[in-house]
């Protein structure tokens, strides 16, 4: 079983209490009716699914409730790191040189 | 559902009575505000509880707090709150009937409770609280005492997380 920090929480639990919820840092258009058809397309459906460091949603439903970002790599399932939602995407560079 | 579930030597599960309940939910700034009107400081870290005679009050997330009273101060508390509302603005939810609590004791309550909680419970404080998952039903756990446990569970999971706790008791007792 996965265990999952939760910055909110600041501690690290099992899985089970989180709900994944999609990719994270996607903005929604300010005036959705000025875009074309394609652009509220991508906006809607098309994601990254990138090979590698994946940033994400996470929401600790079962527990404080809160939603959160995490950085997780897709091809070793490892969690690199989990910040509060709003905060800016980590730096993975800084990220590696402290560990 | 008044009779006690099940017990052996090593644990046991008991249906406790009635007590208020109630979800708080306001800004950690104005958390003085709640505690006046509550009549108890309210912990700021979550999992963390505090108690005073029949009154408790655990931190559940960042902005949420479960409040405990006797059922007989439930409807002085709304409206205590209610006063405060004026100036702080909140949400007291009473939410009483929404959960059944269930009590288990004794030197087997982690392990039994281990049965369905997947987490660490040795690292659960005395005193402290949690809302976590037994077997995919959300629940709160306080822990009193190092061997004493508290489940609270909301009243349409309770038939199936009694079951498993039943069962698993009598796991226990047969020696598994």
């Amino acid at each position: 079983m996965l265990l999952i920090h939760c910055p909110y929480c600041d501690d690290t639990l099992p899985e089970l209490e989180f709900a994944y919820a999609g990719e994270a840092h996607i903005v929604r258009p300010e005036d959705p009716s000025k875009l074309s058809d394609e652009e509220w397309r991508d906006f809607l459906f098309i994601r990254t699914n990138v090979k590698g460091v994946h940033a994400e949603r996470w929401r600790h439903i079962n527990g404080c409730g809160r939603f959160f970002n995490a950085l997780r790599d897709t091809v070793s399932d490892r969690f690199l790191t989990t910040y509060k939602a709003g905060e800016a995407r980590p730096d993975m560079t800084q990220l590696e040189a402290a560990e | 559902m008044n009779a006690p579930v099940t017990s052996f030597d090593a644990v046991s599960v008991t249906l406790l009575p009635p007590v208020a309940r109630f979800n708080l939910r306001i800004d950690p700034k104005d958390l003085s505000a709640a505690a006046s009107a509550f009549g108890l400081t309210l912990p700021t870290k979550i999992g963390e509880g505090a108690q005073n005679g029949d009154r408790a009050a655990y931190c559940m997330g960042p902005d949420e707090w479960l409040l405990h009273a006797a059922e007989s101060d439930q409807q002085a508390i709304v409206s205590a709150f209610d006063k405060v509302r004026a100036t702080t603005p909140h949400s007291l939810v009473v939410i009483s009937d929404r959960e059944l609590t269930l009590s288990i004791k004794g030197p087997a309550a982690a392990e039994l409770l281990s049965v369905g909680c997947p987490i660490d419970l040795s690292r659960l404080p005395i005193g402290g609280a949690k809302r976590t998952v037994f077997d995919y039903a959300q629940v709160v756990l306080i822990r009193d005492a190092e061997e004493a446990f508290r489940l609270e569970v909301w009243r349409s999971y309770m038939p199936h997380v009694q079951g498993i706790l039943e069962i698993a008791t009598r796991e226990f007792a047969a020696g598994y």
